[in-house]
């Protein structure tokens, strides 16, 4: 297991088999996870933001699910991944704190999966699966052998996708 | 207005742990009287952190935490997050119910979230008392929400915040220590976007 790669926070990676790619305590952010079977090239990023047009300040192309999701693709092609083969799953977008008036910051969970929806289906990328919402944290690790993506909470058990 | 923390001066640095200090002073001063104990504290540090760092504070992004969290309204409005790492709370809830049996769960039952829900009310509560006191603006607090979960995510919710203005955290690290306990706090102070401008123009930082 000493072939995993950390995802941080606003960031993305690509790998290709036999590396994992793991990104650890995934909040309100949403974890997008692509994978093409053919190759074995995987691809994950961690996104803050539901959409980079909304931002003046658009230096990290990672936070934000639009420009991360076109970002992350690119970079799976230029590894040798089959653009058309390439499948996603995501995890996250949880509400860590609930309050009765649900304001822009209490919703974004739900917006940044929203967005990397309606991203994954311009870019005509299908969705096979998901473990989004809720009110807790996870941590994800996307294996590049299997496509498995393997999500752990503190209480709400391992599970995989 | 756009925000860049990596360039503030010190100027502004100064004022920034000068609300940290007194707030966190506050904060100590009723902490002490919950508890009935003396409680003493260090000089609270006001970090600025990088997105890709946050996972390794508080021991990692997995670790178990508490965060409780507020809305300001008023004068000023956004959030404020207080965040315990979860040993620390568990110490603190220990002392607060006169429990001696110190077993470092890191779960919690309904009273003592209630405890900590509480704990939580009255320290940022007197923390924004003394933004509010140090700004002349009004600014309430909402009633608080606490979670129990992994560090990353609960920082997840200051960060996001964060990330529309900028590409780091800034916050400030304020420990409590009590006879020979060290308990490590770190307050997250967010603005909405609007009222970074409020906040500065009240401190004086700006014209």
């Amino acid at each position: 297991m000493d072939n995993i790669i950390k995802v941080g926070m606003a960031d993305m990676q690509v790998a290709r088999h036999p590396a994992m790619l793991t990104t650890l305590g995934l909040g309100s952010c949403v974890g997008i996870a692509l994978f093409d079977r053919t190759t074995g090239i995987v691809g994950l990023a961690h996104c803050m933001l539901p959409d980079s047009s909304q931002s003046k300040n658009v230096t990290n192309i990672a936070k934000f699910v639009d420009t991360a999701l076109e970002a992350l693709v690119e970079r799976m092609v230029g590894l040798g991944a089959n653009r058309g083969k390439i499948i996603a799953k995501l995890a996250g977008g949880a509400q860590m704190f609930n309050f009765s008036q649900s304001t822009d910051l209490m919703r974004i969970g739900f917006r940044n999966v929203t967005a990397a929806k309606q991203k994954l289906e311009q870019l005509k990328i299908p969705l096979v699966s998901e473990d989004t919402g809720g009110n807790y944290g996870r941590t994800i690790v996307l294996d590049s052998a299997t496509g498995i993506l393997q999500v752990k909470t503190i209480g709400y058990g391992v599970k995989e996708i | 207005m756009s925000m860049n923390f990596e360039s503030f001066n010190n100027f502004e640095i100064d004022v920034l742990r000068e609300i940290g200090n007194i707030g966190a002073g506050n904060a100590a001063t009723a902490l002490a009287k919950m508890l009935n104990k003396k409680v003493d504290m260090e000089i609270p540090k006001v970090k600025i952190m990088e997105f890709k760092e946050v996972n390794e504070m508080l021991g990692g992004a997995e670790q178990p935490v508490v965060g409780i969290f507020l809305k300001m309204t008023g004068d000023l409005t956004g959030s404020i997050l207080l965040i315990l790492e979860s040993g620390a709370a568990r110490t603190l809830v220990d002392i607060l119910m006169g429990k001696n049996d110190c077993d470092n769960k890191c779960t919690f039952d309904e009273i003592e979230m209630s405890a900590l829900k509480e704990l939580g009310n009255i320290l940022a509560g007197s923390y924004i008392s003394s933004l509010s006191t140090l700004t002349g603006l009004n600014i309430m607090p909402s009633v608080p929400d606490i979670a129990v979960d992994m560090a990353g995510a609960i920082i997840s919710v200051p960060a996001i915040e964060f990330g529309k203005l900028g590409d780091s955290v800034l916050y400030i690290e304020t420990a409590f220590i009590q006879g020979d306990t060290r308990v490590l706090g770190d307050f997250f102070l967010v603005p909405d976007m609007d009222s970074y401008e409020v906040l500065l123009r009240a401190l004086g930082v700006i014209n």
